[in-house]
């Protein structure tokens, strides 16, 4: 069956890459000091401030850390729904923007 | 000028810096540098016996600092190699019997007499590893490819880095190159690309490591060892020559590949 598998490239990942791939998640985490429930708390708080001026999908939001060298970096996957609310002069404009929508419903 | 001031560290235990120590003071001496090794792991002291040169401790480290003896009461001449001296560890004190800035002042009284001084440290991230630090101009740090070595070395990277001390350059420890080329271990690539600092070298497993620590006798004095060829490499590097890294083959040949397919 192995031979099978090896055939059809359902070959299990070797434990050199194991030992990589879990190494280098655990480090990220070391690295910024920061545990994965803390992340998730993050995310949070990131999906309400953003929802403010822009309609996203709260359940696609992908919250990463990736490393190049030893520099960290967080990248933010967030779908947008919703048409985009202008908010060009700062939060007034989407304030005003946000409760115009909630009013005329046209948003 | 004076001596640069080696220490060698590595976070987790047992992975290899009182050998590695051992032998890239040994390596530098047969290189007719005047090399002394420090043993800073105070309580568990190990570079004496690894050196092969337990017999002959008077004093130690704690006895220079608190002025029991004068330094060089406390230095112990090798008996093979005549520039290469050992300055033990207390074995009956702890950690605390000691502190950075002591060390510091020891090494500047030390630098004048040596071209290289080097400090091995204890496990760990405490007071023991933070006496060690304070003195270098150069940090190796020592790791194993496995993951709680290698995770462990991380975190010294970055503490070696804000202390202001890095980058520190890394030695690969017991690399089994027959199980790397199996994919059942870390290669060298990996582990440089995980802690992204530079490699000043890679020592292969070898039993010949164990066998000359049981007498006594630092493997790099045989430089026909794989393991002795690797430190004496390093110990090149360490005085500026342009030594490539060791080629270690790494990626599986094509027989290999086919034969382990057909295995399963």
């Amino acid at each position: 069956m192995r031979f099978l598998d090896r055939l059809f490239q359902r070959r299990e990942p070797t434990s050199r890459q194991v030992a990589k791939d879990r190494l280098q998640l655990v480090l990220v985490h070391d690295r910024i000091n920061i545990s994965p429930g803390m992340l998730d708390t993050m995310k949070d708080e990131m999906i309400k401030v953003i929802s403010k001026y822009v309609e996203i999908d709260p359940d696609g939001v992908e919250v990463t850390f990736s490393q190049s060298k030893r520099q960290s970096r967080l990248t933010a996957d967030i779908p947008v729904v919703g048409p985009v609310r202008h908010a060009k002069k700062g939060s007034e404009r989407a304030r005003a923007a946000r409760s115009q929508a909630e009013a005329g419903g046209d948003g | 000028m004076g001596a640069t001031v080696v220490t060698v560290t590595s976070g987790k235990g047992g992975v290899g810096k009182t050998t590695v120590t051992a032998n890239l003071a040994v390596a530098l001496a047969l290189l007719g540098q005047r090399v002394l090794a420090v043993d800073t792991d105070i309580g568990l002291r190990n570079l004496d016996v690894v050196l092969g040169l337990e017999n002959r401790i008077v004093y130690d480290l704690v006895d220079v600092v608190e002025g029991r003896c004068r330094m060089r009461q406390a230095l112990i001449r090798d008996k093979r190699l005549s520039e290469l001296f050992l300055l033990p560890a207390a074995q009956t004190r702890d950690k605390s019997a000691v502190n950075p800035e002591q060390m510091v002042k020891l090494c500047a009284q030390l630098r004048p007499e040596f071209d290289f001084v080097f400090v091995d440290s204890p496990a760990g991230i405490e007071q023991g590893y933070r006496n060690a630090v304070a003195p270098a101009d150069k940090v190796l740090i020592v790791t194993t490819p496995e993951v709680s070595a290698v995770r462990d070395a991380d975190r010294i990277v970055g503490l070696v880095e804000s202390e202001g001390k890095g980058p520190a350059k890394l030695i690969i420890n017991r690399l089994n190159p027959a199980m790397v080329r199996r994919e059942e271990m870390l290669s060298t690539v990996d582990v440089v690309e995980i802690l992204a600092i530079d490699l000043i070298g890679v020592i292969p497993e070898d039993p010949a490591v164990i066998v000359s620590t049981n007498r006594g006798n630092p493997v790099s004095l045989d430089g026909r060892s794989p393991s002795g060829q690797a430190f004496r490499n390093i110990a090149g590097r360490l005085m500026g020559q342009d030594i490539p890294i060791m080629p270690i083959k790494e990626s599986a040949s094509m027989l290999d590949r086919l034969s382990r397919f057909f295995r399963g």
